[in-house]
Parts: C-alpha cells; structure tokens; sequence
C-alpha cells in the first residue's frame, strides 16, 4: 500500500504522541477532562494519549464524535457516507474536552466537530489537539495541542496510518486530494 | 451502490440500500436522546408533503424526521373530500417543480401516483402508501422495530398478520420484507379480506386458534379500515371484534406465550384490539413510531434528489 518512503515512521509517530500528551498534561491539570476523537483517525489517536494519561488523573474520559451529518460538503458527494455515529458516554457539562483530529488542515473538520460536540452539552472548556498541522486554513480555528508541523504543497495529501485502522503506524505524504 | 431519487417500493431496494438504511438508523435514533436532536445536514433543503388521503402519523413523523435533519418542511394541502383526477396531480406536479422542492412524501389513495409523480420531478419522491400497493417506510420501520427486538437476526422468526389483508399496503410491504429477512408468514383474516394472489406458502388462517398452534413470535395486527367498508367486506365491526380482535381473553394467551403485538396505527379501540393491549410490555407500538421518526430520516439522508430521474419500479 505504501506508495512512498513514510514521512513519519511508528517510532516518530510514538514520539509525537508522546509529545502531544505530554503538552496536555502539562497545561491540564484539574480533573474534569474528556478526551474525543474525531472518527475515524481522531478516535485511535484520543485513544493512545487517553492509554498515556489515564495514570496521572483520577478520572479521565474518553468518547468519539462521528462529524458526518455536520459536513459542510455533502451537497457535493455522490453518495451518503454510512454513518458511525457518535458516543460520548458522560454528560458533557462543565467538562474540560480535547478533540482529536490526526491532520488539522482547512479548519472544517474541527468546525463541524466542535458544532457537534455543542449539540450534545455545554462544556467549560473546548481545546483541539492534531497528530499533524499542515497550514493552510480556511477558518478562524486553531489547534492547542499539535504534535508535528509539516510543510507540504497545496496538491500533497498527508495520510496518517494508525495499526488499529490501517495495519501500521506511519505517516505518509502522498499526491493528488485535499486533507 | 449508485445514488437513488426515489423510495416507491421494497422490491426495488438492493440488499446494500437496505442494509444502508437500516444501518444507519441507529445513529439517528441515538440522536433523540441528546440535548439537542436536530442536526444540520439538510440545511436549506426543503420537504414537501403531499398527502390525498388522511393521515396524522405517518405524515408527522416525516415532519419530525425532516425537521430533525433541518430541512424545511412544508404541508401541501390538497383537497381530500374532492375525487383527484390524474390532471390535477400533474398540475400539482407542475407546482412543486416551480418551488424547487427537494423532497416530496406522497399518500395517495390510488396505486402508482407516487410513481407517476416520480417520473415528471427532479424532486426525490417517497411513497408514504399508495392505494394497496406499497407503504415502504412502514416497512422498514416495522423490520427495524424486529430487529431491535430480536437482535438483529430475524430468520427463523415468525409473524402473523391479523385482520384486512386485502385492503393493506402496510401488510403487503411489511410482509415482503418481513419474508426477505427470512422470517415465516402467515395470515388471519376473514375468507373475503384475504388477496388472492396470496402464494401457498403463506398461512391462511381462519380463526385463532391456528394462529397460535402455529407459535408467532410477533402478531401485527392491522387496522380495519372503515373508509374501506363502504362494499361491505364484514359484516359488522362487533362480530370482527368477537373473531378476529384481540380480546382481553386472547391476550392473555399472547402473553402466556411471550408474543410481542405490533400495530401500525391508528387503532381502533374495541374493534382489532382491546384497551388493555395497549399496556401490554411487549406491545410495540410506541416503539413502532419512534423508530419510524428513525428510519424516515434514514431514507430522507440516503436519497440524492435531482440525481437520477425516476428510478424505481
């Protein structure tokens, strides 16, 4: 499958995981905090930092958010996505929540998942977190927490591959699509 | 799987859409136990209902369905108590293409408008049950609630339609797909209100007793439909009641045996059913129009209007 050398291998991929959970520990001290991935890719990446963390809090959540119904784009799709669904399983009120993507790009994806997790309670706090930020965003969004900075041009894709989804742990630049 | 206009009838439903509805109707329901139940898929879209024949339920819940997925809903009222003549339903046609509707759900008491309609729009039509034809929401409703209820396998399964069979699109859809899920079928009804065409290897019963030698699972109980009597199909509505309703008696043989009771309502109090039906445990009508809210809004997301013109058989 690969096409291309990785340019991240599962060894770099660790190091950034480490690094965005560390950052969070950091600046998050109280209790009170959910993380949420973003499905698909967001979800095993909120759950590799949720395997970090969960030792330094004494209660720390973790839940999955499906975006599709909150995609601006769907007008534009052929076919319907088959939906996931969402599941956060505790009450989202007054609770400090990091939201996982893998790449935060455009800022679209981090919008409909923010407009998601806002229909399903009304938390304290919301931060995102990205395994990757490439640039290049069309709304005023912002990742808290990001693991890798990477330059790549405009018609590169970057594809982050997680064992659990993909059968292994890499991080490749790739041609041609958005994201 | 390619993008659909319209939903006319369970035939024409590939096993892929199928599942694809079914499937996806358990997000949806999910939905409604949140703060907020509406999401903004279809945005700036409009519904339409169009409905020539009275109903409350099924045309509220594709209300709430199409609200709940943001899409506006408007009601087309149309004359019901007036005999609609095939030009009119063109002119209607005709209107609702000039008011670039998205979405159009139809009830009409003649079998095939829906289809018709289907043909002359670029508007995605679904049939909300025409004539004795189809009534395919219902019946997907209906399986989801089996599905819901026996985990998702339903072969081996077995339900039994009581009451006028003849005169049901909701039996003739639901009994299809029931039989598609590899359920076993089988019928209660007096000799005059069974179809004809009814194939042999579905039980025709006459009287209770056999519907419970054979061990249902499930009894879906039709309403008899008074604005159909006007040829006398029964006799009257207190000898149907003493044969063919579920009587206080009966149910206590259903729930001795475990039988779950489905309805898709409206009942008639005292005539296919008792009071005390109603507050059975294992009565699903309640749960019958929730899950339709469900599965209406599963069909109204997988649809693609404008995308293909009349589709369907």
């Amino acid at each position: 499958m690969p096409d291309s050398a990785p340019i991240l291998t599962k060894q770099d991929m660790a190091r950034c995981i480490g690094r965005l959970a560390e950052s969070i520990r950091d600046s998050c001290p109280g209790d009170e905090l959910a993380l949420v991935g973003i499905y698909r890719r967001g979800v095993p990446l909120a759950e590799r930092v949720f395997t970090l963390l969960k030792s330094h809090y004494q209660s720390l959540l973790l839940g999955r958010v499906d975006i599709t119904l909150y995609r601006d784009d769907l007008k534009n799709l052929e076919m319907m996505p088959k939906l996931v669904g969402s599941d956060i399983p505790f009450d989202l009120d007054s609770k400090h929540v990091i939201l996982f993507d893998e790449v935060i790009y455009t800022g679209r994806t981090s919008r409909a998942g923010l407009d998601e997790l806002l229909d399903h309670g009304r938390p304290k706090q919301v931060q995102i977190a990205a395994l990757i930020d490439r640039g290049g965003r069309e709304l005023p969004i912002h990742a808290d927490f990001v693991g890798e900075k990477l330059q790549v041009a405009p018609h590169q894709r970057i594809s982050v591959c997680f064992e659990e989804v993909d059968g292994e742990d890499a991080v490749y630049v790739r041609e041609g699509g958005r994201r | 799987m390619t993008p659909r206009k319209d939903l006319l009838d369970i035939q024409s439903l590939t096993d892929e859409e199928l599942d694809f509805i079914l499937t996806n109707a358990v997000p949806f329901k999910n939905l409604f136990k949140r703060s907020v139940k509406k999401v903004p898929t279809l945005r700036g879209r409009t519904v339409l209902t169009l409905f020539y024949e009275p109903s409350t339920r099924t045309r509220s819940s594709f209300e709430v369905a199409a609200s709940r997925l943001s899409a506006d809903v408007i009601n087309f009222s149309v004359n019901t108590s007036s005999v609609v003549k095939g030009e009119s339903v063109l002119d209607t046609i005709s209107t609702l293409e000039a008011m670039r509707t998205d979405y159009v759900v139809v009830r009409h008491g003649m079998s095939g408008i829906p289809n018709l309609i289907a043909r002359n729009t670029t508007a995605s039509v679904i049939n909300a049950g025409d004539g004795f034809h189809a009534h395919p929401t219902q019946a997907l409703l209906d399986v989801f609630t089996l599905k819901e209820v026996f985990g998702g396998d339903l072969r081996g399964s077995r339900i039994a339609f009581i009451g006028d069979i003849q005169h049901s699109r909701v039996a003739r859809s639901t009994n299809l797909l029931c039989r598609r899920m590899g359920m076993s079928t089988a019928m209660l009804a007096p000799g005059s209100l069974i179809p004809r065409d009814t194939p042999p290897e579905i039980a025709a019963f006459t009287n209770w007793d056999q519907v419970f030698a054979w061990k249902p699972d499930v009894i879906y109980l039709l309403r008899v439909q008074m604005e159909r009597q006007n040829v006398p199909f029964i006799p009257s509505i207190g000898e149907y009641h003493r044969i063919y309703g579920l009587t206080d008696e009966r149910l206590k043989r259903v729930r001795d045996s475990g039988i779950y009771v489905m309805h898709p309502g409206p009942v008639n109090r005292g005539v296919e059913l008792n009071d005390s039906v109603m507050t059975y445990e294992r009565c699903l009508i309640n749960q019958q129009v929730e899950n339709g809210i469900a599965v209406r809004m599963s069909v109204l997301y997988w649809l693609k209007p404008g995308s293909v013109e009349g589709t369907g058989s």
